[in-house]
């Protein structure tokens, strides 16, 4: 078989509040919706590798909440949630995002964008993370600060096995 | 009100000076080697004024450095102070890396499905 592989995801920084995801994938883009807006199939990659999704509930409409929760291989317990804001299917999805990790964290929900543009039978995938205020974009740097140190444990321990 | 006061408590930090858009070419020159204030202005097209203000920005957060030589001030770019910055990008990239990973296996399965019906799409 080919090798599926798209490359890897691109980060940058558009402004002081907003984080912009970018990938692309081998797949028009109604498949890659139904990835990210059906539950069982949510539990199959947003895990990263570094666990598994305990729970992943969405409930499709305009004002209908999103949870997922995930623990990782040592035990740490995240859990995210949200409300969806605007919905045109296979195209773009606004939502709500809390980190449910930090004090007042409704107040620092940020507003996702997923916005999918097809060609050729191929998918541009982007999603948008807007924060409102500083507190809520350094919560959200944190959360992926705990990810990165995760990388380094999940490293230390691949050494450590090959050293057995 | 309380948003104005909240941006004008971001200004000094890392992650704000490099978002600024003007602020981030001008690192980019940077880059290249150190520069006197007026090759910033020359090459960049802005008002002195303005890049005074941003240099003084990237100043705050150590992520660019002045000297003085003879009567001119030359700035040069302090990578360190920009490091928890590119720390962060990348080991967000790499967490959403593996995830899209992850989701290729998913489309992959959903894609022959989709073929083997026949059907619908």
């Amino acid at each position: 078989m080919a090798v599926t592989s798209s490359g890897t995801a691109t980060v940058t920084l558009p402004t002081d509040t907003q984080i912009l995801i970018t990938r692309e994938f081998d797949a028009p883009r109604h498949l890659v919706y139904r990835a990210w807006t059906t539950p069982e199939l949510v539990k199959r990659w947003w895990h990263a590798n570094r666990g598994e999704v305990t729970l992943a509930e969405i409930d499709l409409r305009v004002g209908g909440m999103w949870r997922y929760v995930s623990r990782s291989d040592d035990g740490l317990e995240v859990a995210f949630h949200g409300e969806y804001r605007e919905i045109v299917p296979n195209e773009r999805l606004v939502s709500t995002e809390v980190y449910e990790g930090i004090p007042d964290a409704e107040e620092h929900a940020a507003l996702d964008t997923l916005t999918l543009t097809e060609s050729d039978g191929r998918t541009t995938l982007t999603v948008l993370v807007e924060h409102s205020t500083k507190e809520g974009r350094d919560a959200h740097i944190n959360s992926g600060m705990e990810a990165g140190m995760q990388d380094a444990m999940d490293l230390l321990e691949e050494v450590a096995v090959s050293l057995r | 009100m309380i948003s104005g006061m909240a941006r004008a408590a971001t200004t000094a930090d890392a992650f704000n000076a490099v978002a600024e858009p003007r602020r981030r070419l001008i690192l980019d020159v940077l880059a290249g080697g150190e520069r006197p204030v007026n090759d910033l202005v020359r090459e960049l097209g802005l008002g002195q004024p303005q890049v005074s203000k941003h240099l003084r920005v990237l100043r705050e957060v150590g992520a660019v450095e002045v000297r003085d030589h003879g009567r001119q001030r030359l700035y040069r770019l302090n990578g360190p102070a920009l490091k928890p910055i590119h720390d962060w990008v990348k080991s967000y990239e790499s967490l959403w890396s593996e995830r899209f990973d992850q989701l290729d296996v998913v489309l992959d399965e959903l894609k022959q499905k989709e073929e083997g019906d026949g059907s619908d799409e």
